[in-house]
C-alpha cells in the first residue's frame, strides 16, 4: 500500500523535476529560470525524503532554497537593469546543445538500464530506515572511521575562504 | 718544488690586480706592484732551477720529470682527462728561468719607455696576463692545458699588439696576428684530437714515456691518404707550433705585430712567445723522432728555408724594428731546423740540446736588441734607419749594449750566439744533413751583414747628422735591463748547456768542432766586414749592388709578395671558392630549413588556433562529447 | 517499490538538461543555474547509491552534504565574479568574456 504511493508520489516529483529544469534552462526571463531552479531543488529534496534522508532534505531546503538561491536573485536583479530579458539563443547552437543532450541522456539510459546492479532487495530498504540526528551528529565529529571531523573542518575553512573570496572580488575598488 | 705554482699564481693574481682595480690606482703604482710580482716570480724560478739541476739532481744519471702539483680538471672517460698542473724538467724549468727574466727585464724597461703614456696600468695588466700564460704554457703536464695556455698567450699577443687601439695600423696588426695564429692553432687542436683520439691521453710524460712508444703503438696501421695517423697529427700540430713561431708561409703576422710596444716585441716577439712552437716540438719530441720522423725532416727543411728567406728580407728592411722581426723569425727557424735534423739520446740529440741552447741564448740577445732598439726609438722618435745615424756619441750605453747583442746574434766568440750557433751547425753536419749547413752558413753570413748594417746605421754615421731634439741616453730604468741583458749575452754561451738540456734527459759532453766554428766565425766575419764596407763610412756601394739585381732587391724589400700571395689566396680563393658557397649554403638551405619550420609552425598554429576560442561553453561541448564517444567506445568497442 | 533506475534516468536527465544550459545559455547566471543543475543531479545519484546499494553506510549522504555545502561556496564566489564582471563590462554574456583567450 505504501509503496504504491510511494510510487504515484515519485512519479508526480519526477515528472516536475524534469519539467522544471527543463523550463530553468530554457525560460527567456532570468528571475522565472531562478524560479524554476528552485521548483527543482524542492523536487529534489522531496526525492531525498523519499529516500528516507530527512536531514539531507531539509539541508537541501534550507542551503539551496533559502541561501543559494536568495544570492541568485539578487545578482539577477543587480545585473539586468534594463528590463529581464534575455537575447534569443543562436538556432544553430541550440540544436547541437539539444543533440548532445539527448545523445547522453540515451547512452547513459542504456548503460544504467543493462547494468545489474548488485543491490538489496527492496524489501531491506523499505520501511522506515529513517538516520538518528544523534548518529549524524556523531559522525560530522568524529575521527573514528566513516566518522567526517576532517573534512568538516576542510569544508569551514573553504567556506571562509569564499566568504572573503567573495568580498574581496565583488567589492567596489 | 710546490713552490712552482707561486711562479704561475702571482702573475695571475698581479694580473687580476692591476686589471680590475687598475684605474683606481696610480699608474706608477700598477708599474710597482706588476714589477715586484715577477721579481718574486723569477726568484723563485731561479731557486727551482738551482733545486732541479743541484738539489735533486741526476737520478739514475737522468734528469727526471717531477709533477709538483696537479688536479683534475675535465674527465671524459677513465683514461681521457684533462688536468691542470705543473710539470718540471729540464726544458721547462729552463723556458720558466727565460720567461720570468727577460719578462723582469722588459718589466722595469717599460717604467722609462711607457712613461705618461695612457692606458699604462692596462699595460702592465696585459703584461702580467702574457707573463702567467706563457709559464701556465711551459709547465704544462698535458698537451691540452698547453692548448689553453697557447690560446691565452695568443689573446695576450693581440692585446699588447693593439695596445695603441686608435692607431689602424695596430688595429691591423693585431687582427692579423691573431687571425694568423688562430688558423695555425686549428691544425694543432686537430693534431691533438687526432693524437688523444688513438692514444687516448692528453698526458705529456704518457705520450712521451719510453720513445713515445704509446704513439707508436696505438697508431700502428691506421692511415689517411696515404700517410700514417702519427704523421697527420704531428704534422698539424707543428702546423700551430709553426703559426706561433713564424714558420714560413705563416711568418707574415710578426713584421706586422712590430706596431705594439717595443718593449712587448721585445718580450713577446723576440723572446718568448714566438718560441712556443719550438718549445711544443722539443715537448713531443720522442714522439716526432719515432712516430712521425718525415714530420721532422719536414721541419728541418722548412726551418732551412725560413731562415735564409727572412735573413734576405731582413737585409732590405728599413724600419729597424722590422729587421730585428726578420732576423727573430731566421733565428727561430734555427732552433726548428736544429730540431728537425736532430736523433734521439746521447749525441745523436745534439740538434735538440742545440736548438734550445740557441733559444736560451737568442732570448736574451733578441731581448737586448728590441730594447736597444727601442732606447734608440725613444731618443729619435722613429723607426726609420734614414732617420738615425751617429748615435753612438749620444748613447753610449745602448750603443755598447746593442753592440754585444749584434756580436752575439752574428756568431762571434766569446759572445753567446757563437756557441749555440755553433752546436746548430756541428748537429746538421753530422747528422749528414750538408744542404742545410751549407744553407745555415750561407745565413749564418746575411746575419752578419744585416746586424751590423742595423748597428752602422744607427750608430755610425754616413754624415754628421743633426737631430731637431738633441737625443739623449735612456733613463736609468732602461738602462739596468740593457746592461744586465748584455752581460748575460756576454755570459750564457759558457753553460755548459748539455749537461742540463738532453733529447732523454742524459747528460752528455760536448765539445766545439773546431772545422764549423773556424767556418762560422769567419762567414760571420766576412758578413760584418762587407756591412762595415758599406755602411760605416758612408760609402754607397750598396746602391751598386741595389741597381745590379733591382728585381731581387725590390722583391726582399716587399718580402717578396707574401702579404699579396696571401691576401689572393684569402680573397680570391678561400673567400669565392669556399665561403661564398658556405654562406650561400647557410643562408638558404640552413636557414631556409630553419625558416621552412618556424613558418610552418606558424601557419599550423594560426589555423588550429581558432580552435581555442576563449568560449568556455564550447569547449564544454567539446569535453562532453568527448566523454560521451569515449563512453560508447568503452561499452561497444 | 521504486526501481533505482528510476531515480538515476531523473538525474540523468537532470544532468543533461544542465549541459544544454551550460552550453546554450547566453547569460553567465543562467550558466550558472545550469551548473546547479549538474551538481544537483550528482548529488541525487549520490544519496540514491547509497540508498540501494550500501544502506548500512553513509558515505553517499555524507557526500551529498558536503556536495550541497561546496555549491553553496562556489555560487558565492560565482556571483561575486559574476558581479565584477558586470561592473566592468555592463554585461554578463559570456560570449564577451573571451578576454583571456590565446
Amino acid at each position: 500500500m505504501g509503496s504504491v504511493a510511494n510510487l504515484i508520489v515519485f512519479y508526480i516529483l519526477g515528472a516536475f523535476i524534469t519539467v522544471s529544469s527543463i523550463l530553468a534552462v530554457t525560460s527567456k526571463r532570468m528571475l522565472r529560470a531562478a524560479t524554476y531552479l528552485l521548483f527543482v531543488l524542492i523536487g529534489t529534496a522531496g526525492l531525498y525524503l523519499l529516500l528516507n534522508y530527512h536531514f539531507l532534505a531539509a539541508v537541501q531546503l534550507s542551503v539551496y532554497a533559502g541561501g543559494i538561491l536568495i544570492l541568485f536573485i539578487f545578482a539577477i536583479l543587480l545585473t539586468t537593469p534594463k528590463g529581464d530579458h534575455v537575447e534569443p539563443g543562436d538556432k544553430r547552437r541550440i540544436a547541437t546543445g539539444i543533440v548532445t543532450a539527448l545523445a547522453g541522456v540515451i547512452i547513459t539510459t542504456l548503460v544504467t538500464l543493462k547494468h545489474h546492479f548488485l543491490y538489496v532487495q527492496p524489501a531491506a530498504i523499505v520501511g522506515d530506515h529513517e538516520i538518528n540526528m544523534k548518529i549524524i551528529g556523531s559522525a560530522l565529529m568524529g575521527t573514528e572511521k566513516y566518522q567526517y571531523l576532517l573534512p568538516f573542518e576542510a569544508l569551514s575553512i573553504l567556506l571562509l575562504a569564499s566568504v572573503i573570496g567573495g568580498i574581496l572580488i565583488a567589492r567596489k575598488r | 718544488m710546490g713552490k712552482a705554482l707561486f711562479i704561475l699564481g702571482i702573475p695571475l693574481f698581479v694580473f687580476l690586480l692591476t686589471g680590475l682595480a687598475g684605474k683606481k690606482l696610480k699608474p706608477f703604482a700598477t708599474g710597482i706592484i706588476g714589477t715586484i710580482g715577477i721579481a718574486i716570480a723569477t726568484l723563485i724560478s731561479y731557486l727551482i732551477a738551482c733545486e732541479y739541476f743541484f738539489g735533486i739532481g741526476k737520478v739514475d744519471g737522468k734528469f727526471q720529470e717531477i709533477i709538483p702539483w696537479t688536479f683534475e680538471w675535465l674527465r671524459f672517460t677513465d683514461k681521457l682527462h684533462i688536468d691542470l698542473g705543473v710539470l718540471i724538467d729540464p726544458i721547462s724549468v729552463m723556458m720558466l728561468v727565460v720567461i720570468t727574466t727577460v719578462s723582469l727585464m722588459v718589466h722595469i724597461y717599460s717604467f722609462g719607455y711607457m712613461k705618461g703614456e695612457r692606458g699604462f696600468e692596462r699595460y702592465y695588466a696585459f703584461l702580467s696576463l702574457f707573463t702567467f700564460s706563457m709559464l701556465g704554457l711551459v709547465v704544462a703536464t698535458n698537451i691540452f692545458q698547453m692548448y689553453i695556455f697557447w690560446e691565452l698567450v695568443g689573446v695576450s699577443s693581440y692585446l699588447l699588439i693593439g695596445f695603441y687601439y686608435t692607431k689602424p695600423a695596430a688595429v691591423l696588426a693585431s687582427k692579423k696576428a691573431f687571425i694568423v695564429t688562430r688558423f695555425a692553432d686549428l691544425g694543432f687542436l686537430i693534431g691533438v684530437l687526432i693524437l688523444s683520439f688513438y692514444t687516448g691521453t692528453f698526458d705529456l710524460s704518457e705520450l712521451t714515456a719510453n720513445k713515445g712508444s704509446l704513439v707508436v703503438a696505438t697508431t700502428a696501421g691506421a692511415s689517411f691518404m696515404g700517410l700514417s695517423v702519427a704523421t697527420w697529427a704531428m704534422a698539424l700540430i707543428f702546423m700551430g707550433g709553426a703559426g706561433k713561431s713564424a714558420m714560413f708561409p705563416l711568418h707574415i703576422w710578426l713584421p706586422d705585430a712590430m706596431e705594439g710596444p717595443t718593449p712587448v716585441s721585445a718580450l713577446i716577439h723576440a723572446a718568448t712567445m714566438v718560441v712556443a712552437g719550438v718549445y711544443l716540438v722539443a715537448r713531443l719530441f720522442p714522439v716526432y723522432v719515432f712516430a712521425a720522423p718525415d714530420v721532422l725532416t719536414m721541419i728541418a727543411y722548412i726551418g732551412c728555408f725560413t731562415a735564409l728567406f727572412a735573413a734576405i728580407i731582413a737585409m732590405t728592411q728599413t724600419d729597424i724594428k722590422r729587421v730585428l722581426a726578420f732576423s727573430t723569425i731566421s733565428q727561430i727557424a734555427y732552433m726548428m731546423t736544429a730540431l728537425g735534423v736532430s736523433g734521439y739520446g746521447g749525441h745523436e740529440g745534439l740538434g735538440y740540446m742545440s736548438s734550445m741552447f740557441h733559444l736560451f741564448t737568442h732570448a736574451f740577445f733578441k731581448a737586448l736588441l728590441f730594447l736597444g732598439a727601442g732606447a734608440v726609438i725613444h731618443a729619435v722618435h722613429s723607426n726609420e734607419m734614414a732617420n738615425m745615424g751617429n748615435l753612438r756619441k749620444y748613447m753610449p750605453i745602448t750603443h755598447i749594449t746593442f753592440l754585444i747583442a749584434c756580436l752575439a746574434i752574428s756568431g762571434i766568440p766569446p759572445f753567446s750566439g757563437f756557441f749555440s750557433k755553433d752546436e746548430i751547425l756541428t748537429s746538421t753536419l753530422e747528422n749528414g744533413h750538408y744542404i742545410l749547413y751549407i744553407t745555415l752558413t750561407v745565413t749564418a753570413a746575411l746575419t752578419a751583414f744585416y746586424m751590423f748594417r742595423l748597428y752602422f746605421n744607427i750608430f755610425w754615421g754616413k754624415r754628421e747628422k743633426t737631430y731637431e731634439h738633441k737625443p739623449h741616453e735612456a733613463p736609468l730604468s732602461m738602462c739596468l735591463p740593457l746592461i744586465i741583458l748584455a752581460v748575460f749575452s756576454c755570459v750564457t754561451g759558457f753553460i755548459p748547456f748539455s749537461d742540463f738540456v738532453s733529447s732523454d734527459g742524459v747528460p752528455f759532453a760536448t765539445h766545439i768542432k773546431w772545422s764549423v766554428a773556424v767556418v762560422s766565425f769567419n762567414v760571420a766575419m766576412i758578413g760584418g766586414l762587407v756591412a762595415l764596407l758599406f755602411y760605416a763610412r758612408g760609402s754607397f756601394a750598396s746602391d751598386l749592388i741595389v741597381e745590379r739585381i733591382p728585381k731581387l732587391y725590390h722583391a726582399a724589400l716587399r718580402k717578396f709578395y707574401m702579404d699579396e700571395i696571401w691576401m689572393f689566396i684569402t680573397k680570391s680563393v678561400i673567400f669565392k671558392i669556399i665561403c661564398y658557397p658556405i654562406a650561400w649554403f647557410d643562408r638558404h638551405v640552413i636557414d631556409g630549413t630553419m625558416n621552412a619550420l618556424a613558418i610552418g609552425t606558424q601557419r599550423i598554429s594560426s589555423s588550429i588556433r581558432v580552435l581555442q576560442s576563449g568560449r568556455v561553453q564550447f569547449y564544454a561541448l567539446v569535453f562532453v562529447l568527448g566523454t560521451l564517444l569515449l563512453t560508447v567506445w568503452a561499452l561497444y568497442m | 517499490m521504486i526501481q533505482m533506475e528510476h531515480y538515476l534516468i531523473v538525474s540523468t536527465i537532470m544532468f543533461f538538461v544542465g549541459i544544454y544550459g551550460f552550453v546554450t545559455r547566453k547569460n553567465l547566471l543562467a550558466v550558472l543555474i545550469s551548473i546547479e543543475l549538474i551538481l544537483n543531479s550528482v548529488e541525487i545519484n549520490f544519496s540514491v547509491f547509497n540508498r540501494y546499494l550500501y544502506p548500512e553506510h553513509l558515505e553517499g549522504m555524507f557526500f551529498s552534504l558536503f556536495g550541497i555545502a561546496i555549491s553553496a561556496a562556489e555560487t558565492a564566489v560565482a556571483i561575486a565574479i559574476i558581479i565584477n564582471v558586470y561592473r566592468r563590462m555592463q554585461n554578463i554574456d559570456v560570449r564577451h568574456i573571451d578576454k583571456m583567450k590565446f
